[in-house]
């Protein structure tokens, strides 16, 4: 088996007296798309954050690619190759839907100083407007972010995610406000990336079609623990997470 | 750059060329002033408008490019040792007094500056044998360039004039680099920004540093200039008067500070003539510009194109956080 590209070791986070996140492992294989699901204060996003360097786990490791990354600064992430989008609207608004792009891709290129007397653009335009195309966003390509609509904003994020080539790409909430349409969209854009260059997801989603169809593997938390992991079909068979997430 | 904004740059310096033409010896000196305080206020605006860094510490930055200037021309040297001077030692305070703003924002951030401001004036006043305390710094030469005096009014303003087109130049290179991008990228959402990338740390120090570099240009371009520098004018009330220059001109847009600068040292020179009402006339002009556009003079007048020509607008319904 080739290296894991996330592994998580033995996680715990408390709040105070809350336990969040209880002794969680799991490796993701390069090129997998894996759900994360349970129902709210499950331990997800407190999970994503210790991958993301946002919280310093009580116990265990999080290593992405074989390095461990606890309590890494988010930028220094970024570069190892790690993409997030976040689950609230997170594009920078006053500059057009190309400046994304480019700002997502140029510190990926050449030295601070490099920046500062190369070209404008970073020599980026060419590769962003690439980007904006395999998003369909090609008539917004000028537009200021912030003049989007929601669901347009939500691609400009999953694009700007993917800008700078990353082995692995967690995304909070994708689907999270988004219509019927622009959601098949975002599914169909999300599965031919991961095609074409085998990036690796970490979903969390609470939009249980969306999660079944997209991902590969699922892995259910309850209070703050793993109770099932296994194909999409396994985990609505199973009755443990038929009771504690999905419902009758 | 566009065509048209091309030719609008070179209308605009042969205005700046012709302007002081016929004039007299004070009206020359208030756009000598003019020229050097845009520098300052660009400066602020590359903190302030471009990478949202809160600095209520200008003027002191000027102040400290001033005195610096002022000590290495009364020793003999030559003006560019002290620009040159200026400007290195402001960047690297600017860095130091950077360094807060990694842990507090805004108004915290604010009041950390303004005690920089008041630390500053404190030695500028106290330290005499080097700043000639209360009574200051008089008799600075004004410098000669290939047998070229500046000590003439006129050529001053010219001299001012290629200083001030360096730094705008400088500053234009800048926010149209990548680094501006990413000082836009600061001020929009840090939080995106720095998983993107972005150095947050890095490039929040460097907002700092040059902005303040621009401050001390500034204040090597004031030493000569007024050939008399104190305390006094590098107080906190002139580092909320570069502010409001930043302000009124509009934070974060190119032309805002040399239009705010006009504003703040021009249009007082206007009023004069209703004597001892001016200021109050200036004030009430400042609220008004600033309730109906807080953008500033060049959001003012964004909003009047906007009527003629409509464009398209940033939504204020989907702000971050926002979820429909």
């Amino acid at each position: 088996m080739s290296q894991s590209v996330l592994s998580i070791r033995n996680i715990s986070k408390s709040f105070g007296g809350i336990k969040a996140v209880r002794d969680v492992s799991f490796d993701v294989q390069p090129g997998e798309v894996l759900g994360l699901i349970g129902p709210n204060g499950s331990g997800k996003s407190t999970l994503f954050n210790c991958v993301l360097g946002q919280l310093r786990p009580d116990t265990g490791q999080v290593t992405v690619k074989g390095t461990s990354v606890s309590g890494m600064r988010a930028a220094d992430l970024n570069k190892l190759g790690v993409g997030r989008t976040f689950q609230q609207l997170s594009v920078f608004p006053q500059m057009s839907v190309i400046e994304n792009i480019i700002l997502a891709g140029q510190e990926h290129h050449g030295s601070m100083v490099s920046r500062l007397f190369g070209p404008s653009d970073a020599g980026l335009t060419g590769e962003a407007e690439q980007m904006i195309a395999f998003f369909r966003l090609e008539h917004l390509r000028d537009e200021m972010a912030g003049s989007l609509s929601y669901g347009q904003q939500k691609l400009l994020d999953a694009a700007m995610a993917f800008m700078a080539g990353p082995d692995l790409v967690l995304l909070d909430e994708p689907a999270g406000g988004v219509n019927l349409t622009m959601l098949g969209h975002l599914k169909d854009r999300l599965q031919t990336y991961n095609r074409e260059h085998g990036t690796t997801f970490v979903v969390i989603e609470h939009n249980m079609e969306f999660v079944m169809s997209l991902c590969t593997r699922i892995i259910v938390l309850a209070e703050g623990a793993i109770i099932a992991e296994g194909s999409p079909d396994d985990i609505r068979s199973n009755q443990q997470v038929i009771d504690a997430y999905l419902g009758g | 750059m566009s065509r048209k904004h091309l030719f609008f740059v070179i209308l605009a310096i042969a205005v700046l060329i012709l302007a002081p033409l016929g004039q007299k010896n004070y009206i020359i000196y208030v756009m000598c002033s003019w020229l050097m305080f845009s520098v300052a206020a660009m400066g602020l605006n590359l903190t302030l408008g471009y990478a949202g860094q809160v600095s209520l510490a200008q003027a002191s930055f000027v102040g400290i490019g001033a005195y610096i200037t002022s000590l290495i021309t009364l020793a003999g040297y030559h003006w560019v040792l002290g620009w040159l001077a200026a400007m290195g030692a402001t960047f690297v305070i600017g860095l130091i007094l950077g360094y807060p703003a990694l842990r507090v924002q805004h108004h915290f951030l604010a009041f950390v500056t303004l005690a920089f401001n008041t630390i500053v004036f404190l030695v500028f006043r106290n330290e005499e044998e080097i700043t000639g305390g209360s009574f200051g710094l008089v008799g600075m030469p004004r410098p000669e360039f290939f047998g070229i005096q500046t000590m003439q009014q006129i050529n001053f303003y010219y001299f001012t004039l290629v200083l001030f087109l360096i730094s705008a130049f400088v500053f234009w290179w800048i926010v149209n680099s990548p680094w501006g991008r990413a000082f836009k990228a600061l001020r929009e959402n840090p939080i995106r920004a720095e998983s993107l990338g972005v150095d947050t740390r890095r490039i929040t120090l460097l907002a700092f540093g040059i902005g303040c570099a621009f401050g001390g240009g500034a204040g090597a371009i004031m030493a000569p200039l007024v050939q008399f520098i104190e305390p006094g004018s590098f107080s906190l009330i002139h580092s909320l008067k570069i502010l409001l220059m930043v302000v009124v001109g509009g934070a974060g847009f190119f032309y805002g500070p040399m239009l705010g600068a006009a504003v703040v040292i021009i249009l007082p020179e206007f009023l004069r003539f209703t004597e001892g009402y001016y200021l109050m006339i200036y004030a009430f002009l400042v609220i008004v510009l600033m309730v109906y556009s807080p953008n500033g003079l060049i959001g003012l007048g964004q909003k009047l194109m906007a009527r003629l020509k409509p464009q398209q607008e940033v939504r204020k319904d989907m702000q971050k956080g926002a979820q429909l």
